[in-house]
């Protein structure tokens, strides 16, 4: 059986990946989940200095999903390089650094310092929605979008994702974007903006007001996001989106990803990723597929 | 650190102890290397309620391979949670975060509502001398059970049994002499103990809570606000679930 896909040039053993922002550095998760088993682990957000993130409750549980607006903390490029990245590079598995930044200048400090690493691609974070300046007004507008893939494309050693956002009238015009600045692949879909009051308090559930939607509740939202990417344009698309188990990640191959991304299911059960993986060959055996490929992008 | 495990738990006891106050015994692995402080994720069935349910191990029966938990209905998950019968199999996590520190010193032991259950592990395996002061709205639950740890003194806001007031007014008769203050309960009660602990030059421990998703460390969901920047984090915060839930009460940042 082969599961092995080829994205920005890059191969990765399985098409299962962690979604950014959810997984940690997978320091946490290593006890409950073998890295090795992973195609790759996207990592959280990562910023040229410390991020102190938003203030608290950052998260609240919504009917089959839940919103978040952490804000991005994180303890900065050096201390994840120092820390986080030799951790990583133990095991088997594809490292992909999720960059984030508030200026153009901020996005391309990180990549420039994560030139020399030993990281295998890069995903651009232009779809936070949960911080103020930078992030998701960078993916709300093609030509921005266009722009910052351009700059940050010509000072990459490594190849680059650009994570979009579902907070668009026409997803299809952000992957041309992309495109068209020369990325070497999308991924899709980050949060869509929600919010919800706890009305017993009259108060915001979230600090933030609003927070990010995830989790199964969005995923009909990301699969039709994905289809309509990869019915645009020809860049390699790694789909997200409330994919709890093999059968949802089954969708999104059918729809055209070539790879898949888990993310709030990991919080649901621990052993997510091991499930999808599993549900994912055990659909291909029931089926006969001996390879992924005939999988992708094959609905009708 | 010991590792954490989620696995299928089983429910062998379940009885109301007080008004929408459940108590319930599960049998786990969990229950061989938790400690008092420590707390468990209980995750609800179905995928509508998709977080996992922090709940702190009020026993542990180590021998037996059980643990205890009490818990008051607050919402969704807890209200599943009190429908479980016997015999039921149930997700858990655990044992997650730190736990209460145990020393040698004359302890205060001070909880608040909803915040008692975990200190009765405390009370049974804390090897120096203590004191318990237990405060309730008014309904009291599980009072009687700290009894053969040592004294317990009770405040109501209703007055019916103990002092009328909380715990703090307690504290602030001054009659009780401890070395340190381990406390859990609504964030204002702990508040007040941290500036009570301050005046009298004492340490105070104090077990906090926070919107959990994940639970184990990676998600950042959870954090408190600290006065010093943290290693881990770079940044003054720092994650409840696993670097507290038992912050020292000096290092957190109240204001
Ligand atoms: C470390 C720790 C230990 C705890 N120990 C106990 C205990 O021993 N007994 C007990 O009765 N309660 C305890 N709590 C509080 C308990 O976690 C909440 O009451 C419970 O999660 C509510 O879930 P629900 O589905 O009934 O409510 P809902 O309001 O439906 O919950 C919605 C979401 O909010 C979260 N949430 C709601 N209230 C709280 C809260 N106070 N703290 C953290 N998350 C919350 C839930 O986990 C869930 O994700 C503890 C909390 C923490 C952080
Ligand atoms: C708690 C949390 C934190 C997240 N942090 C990030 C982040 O740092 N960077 C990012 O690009 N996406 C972040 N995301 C978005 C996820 O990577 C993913 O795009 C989204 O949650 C949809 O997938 P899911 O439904 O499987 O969770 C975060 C999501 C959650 C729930
Ligand atoms: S709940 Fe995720 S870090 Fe604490």
């Amino acid at each position: 059986m082969n599961k092995k896909v080829i994205i920005g040039g890059v191969e990765l053993k399985n098409p299962i990946l962690t979604a950014s922002g959810t997984f940690g550095s997978g320091m946490e998760y290593n006890e409950f989940v073998d890295l090795n088993c992973l195609g790759g682990v996207i990592t959280k957000g990562v910023s040229n200095v410390p991020w102190q993130g938003n203030d608290v409750p950052r998260v609240t549980e919504t009917y089959g999903g839940m919103l978040n607006a952490i804000g991005l903390q994180n303890p900065g490029m050096e201390v994840f390089i120092k820390r986080d990245l030799p951790f990583l590079k133990q095991y088997d598995t594809k490292i992909i650094v999720n960059v984030c930044g508030r200026t153009e200048e901020d996005y391309i400090e990180v990549v420039e310092r994560l030139g020399d690493e030993e990281v295998d691609m890069l995903e651009i974070n232009v779809s936070c929605p949960n911080v103020k300046e930078g992030g998701i007004a960078f993916g709300q507008n093609p030509c921005s979008l266009e722009k910052i893939t351009r700059k940050v494309k010509e000072k990459a050693k490594q190849p680059i994702i650009m994570k979009l956002s579902p907070n668009v009238t026409d997803i299809t015009e952000m992957a041309r974007a992309a495109e068209s600045g020369g990325a070497d692949g999308v991924s899709l879909i980050n949060t869509i903006t929600g919010m919800k009051i706890d009305i017993h308090k009259r108060k915001f559930a979230l600090a933030n007001k609003t927070g990010g939607l995830s989790g199964p509740a969005i995923k009909p939202i990301a699969l039709r996001m994905v289809y309509q990417v990869c019915q645009s344009i020809s860049l390699p698309v790694i789909g997200m989106g409330g994919i709890m188990n093999g059968e949802d990640a089954v969708e999104f191959f059918l729809a055209g990803a070539r790879a898949v991304a888990v993310g709030t299911a990991n919080f649901h059960d621990p052993y997510a990723l091991i499930k999808v993986r599993k549900g994912i060959e055990n659909y291909m055996e029931k089926y006969g597929i001996e390879d992924i490929h005939d999988l992708i992008g094959k609905v009708q | 650190m010991e590792t954490k495990r989620k696995e299928k738990g089983r429910v062998i006891e379940q009885k109301e102890i007080g008004k929408n106050i459940y108590s319930m015994w599960i049998e786990t692995t969990i229950s061989g290397n938790g400690r008092p402080g420590q707390f468990i994720a209980i995750y609800p069935k179905g995928e509508s309620t998709l977080l996992p349910r922090p709940i702190s191990i009020c026993e542990s029966d180590k021998k037996r391979g059980r643990l205890r938990i009490v818990y008051r209905i607050a919402g969704k998950g807890t209200k599943e949670f009190s429908q479980y019968e016997e015999g039921e199999t149930i997700d858990v996590m655990g044992p997650i975060g730190n736990g209460f520190p145990l020393l040698d010193k004359k302890a205060i032991i001070i909880g608040g509502g909803i915040g008692i259950p975990p200190l009765l592990e405390l009370a049974k395996e804390y090897k120096g001398k203590k004191e318990m002061i237990l405060g309730f709205k008014g309904e009291r639950f599980m009072d009687k059970e700290f009894l053969p740890y040592g004294s317990v003194e009770i405040a109501t806001e209703n007055g019916s049994s103990g002092l009328k007031g909380n715990v703090l007014d307690i504290l602030e008769k001054g009659e009780h002499r401890g070395e340190v203050i381990l406390a859990c309960g609504p964030y204002p009660m702990l508040k007040g103990v941290a500036a009570y602990a301050k005046k009298r030059k004492i340490p105070a421990y104090v077990s906090l809570e926070e919107k959990m998703a994940c639970g184990i460390g990676a998600c950042l969901a959870c954090v408190c606000k600290m006065k010093e920047k943290d290693s881990h984090s770079q940044v003054p915060n720092r994650r409840i679930c696993v670097d507290g839930p038992v912050f020292l009460a000096q290092e957190v940042d109240f204001s």
